[in-house]
Order: C-alpha cells, then sequence, then structure tokens
C-alpha cells in the first residue's frame, strides 16, 4: 500500500464532510416552513432554494430523515395512469427522475428497465388498451403486447397456459423504473442544505398557528416559530397534521405491506406486476426481489407486518416465478398510507392562507418526488398554482371532479 | 391470525371478515346541499380513536358493526346494526 494512502487514512484531518449538516438550533421564524422531511419535503426545499432564491427554509422532520414511506416504499416509478391530468403529471414526474443524477451530483440509481403489467382475464386486457391509447396520445411509451410479446420480455415467468390464471397479454411500459429511494431523498437534503435550507431532524410539529384565516406559524417540540408560508408533507400524518390548522382532508389510513428476499443473480431485467394477484416483483440492484402488493383490507394507523398480507405476496410471487418456492424473505415491513377516495393526490392550496398541501400520495407517491418538489416550490414560491397541479386541488371534491386513478393503481403503485 | 368477534357466530378468523368502512348515515336526499353529498360521498373519519365500522361475516353473510381503534386495532364491542343508536 503506498505511504501516502495510509498516511490520508491516518490523518487527524481526515476530509469527511458530512452530507446534511447536523440539526441547527431554530430560528424565531423561517420564510418557509416544510412540515415532513421526507422525500416530497426535501425536494420542495431544493427547487426552493435552487429555482426560486428562496433559502430561508426550515425542513422539520419529527423522525430522522425520509425515515416515513419514503424508506418503506418499493420505488416503483411509472407514467401510465388513465386521466390526461394524471399521466401530464406524472410523465413529468419519470423525466425529471432521468436528469436526477445530474441535477442533484448523486448517483439515485435510476434503472428505467420498463414495467410489465400481466392480464390473467379479458377484461383486464381491455383496460390496458385503454390505457395504452391514452398513455400513447399522451406521449409516453406504452404499448400492449401478446403472450410472445410478455415471454420475450419475461422468460422466466410461468404463463399458466391452459390453467385458471394464464397470462393472456401485458401492458408494456418502457418508460417504467426504479430508483434508489434513500439517495433521493438524501441527494436533495444535501442540495438544499447546501444552499442554507435547515433541516430539522426529530423536531415534531405539534400545532400550527392560524390568524385571521392566514398561517402565521407552528409549535414544535423544540419551540415556536413564525413563518410566512408552511407546507404539509407528512405522508401518512397528513390526516393529522392538516388537521392542527382545522383543515379536513379526505384522506382515510391504511397499512401497505412490501418485503424483499436474500439477494440471488441478476435473472429479472423489467418491473413485473399483477392485477389479479396482487403482487408485483423487482429485483434490485443488490440483487434482492422486492415484492409488494395490495394495501391492507382494513383502515389503521399500524406500521405492522400481518402473516396473511406476507403469505399472500409470497403465493403471488411463487405462482408467476415457481422456482422462488425455498428463496428465503430477509425483511418486512409497512407502512402508513394516505390514501384518497380517487387514487389521486391533494396538491396546492389549503383553505388557510399560506397553507400549502402536498398531501395524499397514498401508495403512489414515490415516483412523483421530484416533480411534486419542483411544482410545489413553484407554487409557493408565485404564491399560485401552476396549471399542471390545478385539477389535484383539494375542492376537486366538492366539484365533483375527481381524477379516478384506482384502476391503474392496484398493484403495481 | 387476528380475531374478531361476530355477535351471531362468535370469533372468527379475522380472514373470515368483510371490512365494509366507517359508518356513515346518508343525508336526507330532500334537504342536502351539494356540499352535504360531497362529504358524505370524499369526507373520512380518519382519527386515531375508536370509530364504527360495518363488517360482514362472510360465511353467514351477516353484517354488523364493530367500535374499533385505527391506531391500536383494539375493538371494544361488536353488535347487530339494529342496536345502532
Ligand atoms: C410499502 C410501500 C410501498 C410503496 N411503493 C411505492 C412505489 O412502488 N412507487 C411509488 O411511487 N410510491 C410507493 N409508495 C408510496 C410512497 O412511499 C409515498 O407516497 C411517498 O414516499 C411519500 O413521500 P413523502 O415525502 O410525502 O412522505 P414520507 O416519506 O412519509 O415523509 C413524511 C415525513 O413527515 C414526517 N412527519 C409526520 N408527522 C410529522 C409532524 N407532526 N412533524 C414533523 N414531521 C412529521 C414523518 O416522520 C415522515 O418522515 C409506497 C408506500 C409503501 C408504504
Amino acid at each position: 500500500m503506498p505511504l501516502s494512502l495510509l498516511k490520508y487514512g491516518l490523518s487527524r484531518d481526515y476530509p469527511v464532510t458530512g452530507d446534511i449538516p447536523a440539526t441547527p438550533d431554530l430560528k424565531r421564524s423561517y420564510d418557509v416552513v416544510i412540515v415532513g422531511g421526507g422525500g416530497h419535503g426535501l425536494a420542495c426545499a431544493h427547487y426552493l432554494a435552487k429555482y426560486h432564491g428562496v433559502t430561508d427554509v426550515a425542513v422539520l422532520e419529527k423522525g430522522y430523515l425520509a425515515g416515513g414511506n419514503t424508506a418503506r416504499n418499493t420505488t416503483t416509478i411509472r407514467s401510465n395512469y388513465i386521466t390526461p391530468e394524471g399521466i401530464a403529471f406524472y410523465k413529468e414526474g419519470v423525466k425529471l427522475y432521468g436528469e436526477m443524477s445530474g441535477e442533484l451530483d448523486f448517483n439515485v440509481m435510476f434503472s428505467q428497465r420498463g414495467q410489465l403489467t400481466l392480464a390473467h382475464t379479458e377484461a383486464t386486457l381491455r383496460s390496458f388498451h385503454l390505457r395504452a391509447e391514452m398513455g400513447r396520445h399522451m406521449g409516453t411509451r406504452l404499448e400492449v403486447v401478446d403472450q410472445k410479446g410478455v415471454e420475450a420480455l419475461c422468460p422466466r415467468l410461468n404463463m399458466d397456459y391452459g390453467g385458471p390464471l394464464e397470462v393472456l397479454g401485458g401492458l408494456w411500459h418502457a418508460d417504467g423504473g426504479t430508483a434508489r429511494h434513500d439517495a433521493v431523498a438524501w441527494g436533495y437534503a444535501r442540495e438544499a442544505s447546501r444552499r442554507g435550507v435547515e433541516i430539522h431532524q426529530r423536531t415534531t410539529v405539534e400545532a400550527i398557528d392560524v390568524e385571521k384565516g392566514r398561517v402565521t406559524g407552528v409549535v414544535t417540540d423544540r419551540g415556536r416559530v413564525a413563518a410566512g408560508a408552511v407546507m404539509i408533507a407528512c405522508g401518512g400524518a397528513n390526516y393529522e397534521v392538516a388537521k392542527l390548522a382545522g383543515v379536513e382532508l379526505p384522506i382515510r389510513c391504511y397499512p401497505l405491506q412490501a418485503m424483499v428476499t436474500q439477494p440471488l443473480k441478476p435473472w429479472l431485467d423489467t418491473l413485473v406486476s399483477s392485477v389479479s394477484l396482487h403482487t408485483y416483483l423487482v429485483q434490485s440492484s443488490r440483487g434482492e426481489l422486492v415484492i409488494g402488493g395490495g394495501s391492507d383490507p382494513y383502515m389503521s394507523y399500524s406500521t405492522r407486518s400481518t402473516l396473511e398480507m406476507k403469505e399472500h405476496l409470497a403465493e403471488g410471487a411463487v405462482h408467476l416465478f415457481p422456482f422462488l418456492k425455498g428463496v428465503r424473505v430477509l425483511r418486512q415491513w409497512a407502512g402508513t398510507t394516505d390514501m384518497t377516495p380517487d387514487y389521486s393526490p391533494i396538491m396546492g392550496a389549503s383553505p388557510v392562507d399560506g397553507l400549502w398541501l402536498d398531501c395524499g400520495w397514498g401508495t403512489w407517491g414515490f415516483k412523483a418526488t421530484p416533480v411534486a418538489g419542483k411544482r410545489m416550490a413553484e407554487t409557493i414560491a408565485a404564491g399560485k398554482v401552476p396549471d399542471i397541479l390545478a385539477p389535484f386541488a383539494l375542492d376537486r371534491f366538492e366539484r365533483f371532479a375527481v381524477l379516478n386513478e384506482m384502476g391503474a393503481t392496484a398493484a403495481s403503485h | 391470525m387476528k380475531l374478531l368477534t361476530c355477535p351471531m357466530n362468535g370469533p372468527r378468523n379475522i380472514s373470515e371478515f368483510q371490512y365494509l368502512g366507517p359508518v356513515r348515515l346518508s343525508p336526507n336526499p330532500e334537504a342536502a346541499s351539494d356540499a352535504d353529498w360531497a362529504g358524505y360521498l370524499f369526507g373520512a373519519p380518519n382519527d386515531r380513536d375508536f370509530q364504527r365500522e360495518f363488517w360482514r361475516h362472510t360465511p353467514s353473510n351477516y353484517v354488523f358493526v364493530a367500535e374499533r381503534h385505527i391506531g391500536t386495532g383494539e375493538v371494544r364491542r361488536t353488535y347487530d346494526p339494529g342496536e345502532m343508536e
């Protein structure tokens, strides 16, 4: 070993720098307070600081950085939704993922290897045709493939010819992919803090102050801070945090579970999901199979796994790829998801002036981390909702203008 | 496996039940405003507290009410919908 390397390693001023500075003291006031230090809150802070010159920003995080649903998600990134408003929005999200490693100078390991969704029934296949047409019209890469096409994309798949779950075709979304969730959050956090954003971990917002219909600040377990604007991006806690300001969101919480297996040699290039089996799989860059599925069957704030759901996921995975029998599960977990009635998010204004919402991300919000951050930053900086976000307003429910993405969300998130 | 006590069939595995969601009483169609309907359709009780819910025991197709805490999972009481106040 060269001596210089040894000297470097033993040097007292070994030049390690933490990516994120230690939590500073809370100031008495900030231009913008972001409640929730998950991917969404951190992304918004980054875009505010870099593109709008708004750097007097505090991100307040109850636990550790990105330990909520950002840490728990299965990282499916895609734009194969059904409403034009939804597709336009998520498409921008996918594009921003493509640029993210450069934007943040941080490798987020975006891997755009395509997503294959399987149809085991005629009805599912018909709905795929509808989605494919819509997706193409909106300029995304989406097509229906037949049985041969499915076999070519995923040679190890059990087609179950003649069986009850015969694969009749698939929806192939070449734009689909995954990214490393921690890297996304840390990349945004590092860039934001470099530009002066303060990140306060272990800081819980316990009350939101509203005077004459306008937000004036928040009360935390470390004291009160005044704020010109406040954004709520609290994942599974969105309903409860919005309620601190007297805002009732149409959100119900359901647990969502996932698990990973022991690492295997690379054998699965695409993301695969089955609507009928409520199961989807992807092989991570470490070789582990990440397996996810449908939500728990009843409302709950619990973040504990249940044996029934885990058995169900294992059953689905082994049906699709029978040789997985005997592969071991390494880790398993659950997150609290903030589900909206139409499976679309709630972004933009709230009934309280200066209080902005980035909520209702349910089981589908990781893919939207960059686009929601970018567009919410634009909203807060201008005090005005851009066109692309307008359809996602909270008042759409009063107007009965829902954006139904339930079918396009089931079992692939 | 979790158990739920069906008022008719006694304690059963949770997998024998279907969740039908929080009890919401529909507004009076003669008097309800658009906002009332929106609240009924989309509004959701989601507090970390006990809530009244409809459940169905699937093998017997019996629907009943459970008072369940959505934070802790504790079920305080289950009863026939006829006993609802
Ligand atoms: C198992 C699972 C799989 C998923 N799979 C996918 C997927 O494949 N693709 C996809 O796009 N989405 C997926 N999702 C959804 C996705 O994870 C979320 O929608 C997304 O991560 C939300 O990000 P966020 O930053 O808004 O929330 P979070 O990451 O949850 O961050 C919110 C933060 O707010 C903090 N907070 C809460 N209350 C307070 C308070 N009072 N004061 C201060 N801070 C507070 C929390 O501690 C938390 O860190 C999945 C979710 C789960 C649970």
